[in-house]
């Protein structure tokens, strides 16, 4: 366990020192935002309406903004090797790194959705599920990505591959985020899509890091 | 053919393919425990790929790896345990410094950790706090190569460890070995130039021309 732990503080030092990373990730998720008000007009009832679905998607092109590094950095300076040969089995490894870009650029963007969520005219009311609806779904971003992200950290220019592989299955996390989001602003039941967005984390939790390790093994080869 | 306690590696009829090249075949060699191999060949001729197949990162087209009798395609988790595996590159982060660098590296491999110890057997204590950047390419060599020692473990995969090391540094490498050795410890090392490791066995691989299996 302590090898897990290793990982984790590893990569959130390497952050840290680095820099920017989470800033990065806030500022890019923010200007997408408000960007919108420009695209569809400052009318505060057409905001309002596209106000759950813009977060998320901007959520969603924040996140894969920092993905295409989680391995190929340590592929290229040959850390991918020593990781591999740690007695931590692999996806244990793929893990720890996922948790640490998730305390990176995830939690920053669920505490900077409200901001968002007040740009865009979301209902006060939406606030507290638009936090929990972020904080379930965005660990299924990270985990998600990461699939994508070690399928083409052997890939020389792999980075413009990722969103491409990863959009597409971030699809299910985005209708349930969305759902549960516009729920509360309408004043609907939530509970419903706050469970489905719960289970496909929990299912991005068993299925990513074993498929991020396959794929890493191809990588090493 | 094997000793009745294979104590060591041992490598019987080995076989390697990359895509459609075969990279060798049929090679068999081995080491018992104090041991050493040492590989040679030009340019291409899959000393690398060797090392990387006895670290159980390509697994071989033919044949089998053992160590201390265990096959270790049967549990890798096990065998990538008992090894380091020392490649072209060094596997550190300009942003760190040397000894925050030795100490993740050292922590990712578990066991039993000593840092200090291995700054100081490569002359590098007096680099610890500096990042990573500002090293030369021999230093981070060197601190790549402490690794050997930070966290111990049997058998050691080398792939042109003396590359950007000066001839203290390369001499302190054949120390290394050489107390590593006398520790029960094997080295697998692939290599051109100058170092000196003394009852070493030569493996010679011979290139793309396919050797007689």
């Amino acid at each position: 366990m302590s090898a897990f732990w290793g990982v984790v503080r590893r990569d959130l030092l390497i952050a840290r020192r680095q820099g920017g990373s989470s800033l990065l990730a806030v500022g890019f998720f923010v200007v997408v935002a408000a960007l919108f008000p420009f695209a569809v007009g400052a009318d505060p009832a057409t905001l309002r309406g596209v106000a759950p679905g813009v977060i998320w998607v901007s959520a969603l092109l924040a996140t894969l903004l920092s993905l295409d590094r989680l391995f190929q950095a340590d592929f290229e300076d040959g850390s991918l090797d020593v990781l591999a040969l740690s007695p931590l089995p692999l996806f244990m490894t793929v893990l720890a790194k996922v948790l640490a870009h998730w305390l990176v650029v995830g939690l920053p963007l669920v505490i900077a959705a409200p901001l968002v969520g007040v740009l865009l005219n979301l209902p006060l009311a939406a606030f507290p599920v638009l936090l929990g609806a972020a904080l379930l779904g965005t660990p299924a971003l990270s985990l998600i990505g990461a699939i994508g992200a070690a399928l083409t950290a052997g890939v020389r220019r792999g980075g413009v591959l990722v969103p491409l592989l990863v959009l597409p299955l971030y699809i299910p996390t985005l209708i349930f985020g969305v759902a549960a989001t516009a729920a509360a602003a309408d004043g609907l039941p939530v509970a419903e899509p706050l469970m489905l967005l719960a289970s496909l984390t929990l299912m991005a939790l068993v299925v990513a890091p074993v498929a991020s390790a396959g794929a890493l093994r191809l990588a090493l080869g | 053919m094997s000793n009745p306690a294979p104590t060591g590696l041992a490598v019987d009829d080995l076989s390697c393919r990359r895509g459609d090249h075969e990279v060798f075949a049929g090679l068999s060699c081995g080491a018992e425990a104090g041991g050493a191999l040492v590989l040679r060949g030009p340019n291409g001729a899959g000393k690398s790929s060797l090392l990387r197949v006895l670290a159980g990162f390509i697994p071989p087209s033919a044949g089998t790896v053992r160590w201390k009798g265990e096959d270790i395609g049967d549990d890798p988790g096990a065998h990538r345990a008992v090894l380091h595996y020392v490649g072209h590159l060094d596997p550190l982060k300009p942003v760190l410094s040397a000894a925050e660098n030795l100490t993740a590296l050292a922590r990712l491999m578990g066991g039993q950790i000593l840092v200090v110890e291995a700054l100081e057997r490569f002359g590098i204590a007096h680099l610890r706090d500096l990042p990573v950047r500002f090293l030369s390419a021999g230093q981070r060599r060197r601190l790549n190569l402490a690794r050997l020692v930070a966290t111990p473990r049997p058998l050691w995969l080398l792939d042109e460890p003396t590359v950007a090391l000066d001839a203290r540094a390369t001499a302190e490498l054949e120390q290394l070995i050489a107390d590593h050795r006398a520790a029960g410890g094997v080295v697998v090392a692939a290599t051109h130039i100058g170092i000196e490791i003394p009852g070493a066995a030569v493996v010679e691989l011979a290139g793309r021309r396919r050797r007689a299996a």
